[in-house]
């Protein structure tokens, strides 16, 4: 059916996203829910300090993302990881957030950086959440990439 | 009588708002759920907030799945309004009490719109989630299995409290109150602070319109400001009269449905419309009038 071939998700994300696909409304609201109740804390090294991370203003309410990629090697060599904020009052943002550290935390540089822009359209989520609200995730992906690649910048 | 009773009582129409004693007492009571009680709604920006714990017995309405139309930028029509209501265990005579998160912006979108469908007894718990909160009251994940009731389809009745970009042009000239940030109302932001998401085009406010963010109408905890603190706003203040034919709008007519109920409920004005295409129809539209 489609005329252009999407780029695909890298195996962890795009079996979230085939979870997502498969439910119901509801259930994608349960799931986006335990994705927001699994979202890990910060690490000590980052507690109380909000101004060392990003803040990302397009989710609705506050979130904080910051990435750190592994030293030496090549891209396809180095590992991504990363941290997110946000508070137990904005459960969504936190379940986005929770989907994209599932997904992308462990992965090299190169499949972070493939991972299409897209991508946070592909959960089906739009009709269970509003399209309004899943701008957020797009702009976390968007800045997760930026900084891998500005962390891995000659 | 408690000090909250008093505030309350001194609003120009006192049933619209309930205290979270008074819920609590009801809820202790058995009177929420159930056939013939009351039915207690949260509606939120956020999505998921009401599965992350809700006021024991509370359902949940969201304003974007079940009261816009999936398609058209509108609300749902009657049948529709009749499932989510019939679904919810409300019949017409059914009092439903709101609550919400963000100071009950949401809580207060949802009664306007159950106010198009001329639903008679729908109220706001005052303060709303948060201070349901903050007071320490039971939260719970446990969801409510209602009986489902016959809701009749009632036609919409938008021309009372619903303004259009039409009506607002022939309005001009008349009140009308902008309740987004200053920030917003001077066209420096073409946004909300924080919610860069909903653009438009153009930046300002309608001419003639008084900027009275919404957020002056509430305490720090969330409650209405007393019927005193509300009248040196409005009426000294901005020398609005009860009697004036008043637009209020904001970005979506989500943060202007709070000051709608304010001027309607709280201070017993009569004409109060809220213009919902708010700063995302008018920012956008082609040649209307714009004032910086």
């Amino acid at each position: 059916m489609s005329p252009v071939a999407e780029t695909p998700l890298p195996a962890s994300l795009a079996e979230i996203a085939e979870d997502f696909r498969s439910a119901s409304n509801d259930l994608k609201l349960q799931l986006l829910l335990e994705f927001s109740d699994e979202l890990p804390g910060l690490p000590e090294r980052y507690a109380g300090k909000l101004d060392q991370m990003e803040r990302v203003d397009e989710c609705q309410s506050p979130l904080f993302l910051t990435v750190e990629v592994d030293e030496a090697g090549s891209l396809d060599e180095r590992v991504v990881h990363l941290f997110f904020d946000a508070p137990a009052e904005a459960p969504t943002t936190r379940g986005f957030a929770g989907i994209l550290h599932e997904g992308l935390d462990g992965l090299t540089a190169a499949e972070v950086l493939a991972v299409p822009d897209d991508a946070p359209m592909r959960f089906g989520l739009a009709e269970a959440v509003s399209p309004l609200r899943l701008r957020g995730m797009v702009a976390m992906l968007g800045r997760i990439k930026r900084q891998v690649r500005a962390r891995t910048a000659a | 009588m408690s000090a909250e009773d008093t505030k309350i009582s001194a609003y120009a129409h006192p049933e619209r708002l309930v205290t979270t004693e008074w819920l609590a007492e009801q809820i202790a009571a058995g009177r929420v759920g159930g056939p013939d009680g009351i039915v207690l709604l949260e509606s939120d920006e956020d999505v998921l907030l009401y599965a992350t714990g809700h006021i024991p017995g509370a359902l949940k309405i969201d304003w974007h799945v079940d009261l816009n139309d999936p398609v058209s930028r509108d609300y749902v029509d009657g049948a529709r309004f009749a499932e989510v209501m019939g679904s919810r265990g409300i019949s017409r005579d059914t009092t439903v009490v709101i609550y919400g998160d963000k100071s009950n912006w949401w809580a207060a979108y949802a009664l306007w719109v159950f106010s198009l469908f001329g639903h008679e007894d729908v109220r706001l718990l005052d303060g709303g989630r948060a201070k349901w909160i903050a007071e320490g009251r039971e939260l719970t994940r446990e969801l409510p299995s209602p009986t489902p009731a016959d809701y009749p389809v009632a036609e919409r009745d938008d021309a009372p409290i619903r303004a259009f970009k039409d009506d607002v042009l022939a309005h001009l000239g008349k009140p009308l109150v902008d309740v987004r940030s200053p920030g917003e109302y001077s066209g420096e932001l073409l946004h909300m602070p924080d919610y860069p998401q909903e653009g438009a085009m153009r930046g300002g406010h309608i001419p003639g319109a008084k900027s009275v963010p919404w957020a002056r109408a509430a305490n720090e905890d969330g409650s209405f400001r007393s019927r005193e603190e509300l009248e040196a706003i409005y009426l000294e203040e901005q020398g609005l009269t009860p009697s004036d034919d008043v637009v209020a709008y904001c970005r979506i007519g989500e943060r202007s449905s709070h000051t709608w109920f304010v001027l309607t409920h709280l201070l017993g004005f009569e004409a109060v419309r809220n213009y919902d295409g708010s700063w995302t129809e008018w920012g956008n539209a082609v040649r209307v009038p714009i004032e910086r």
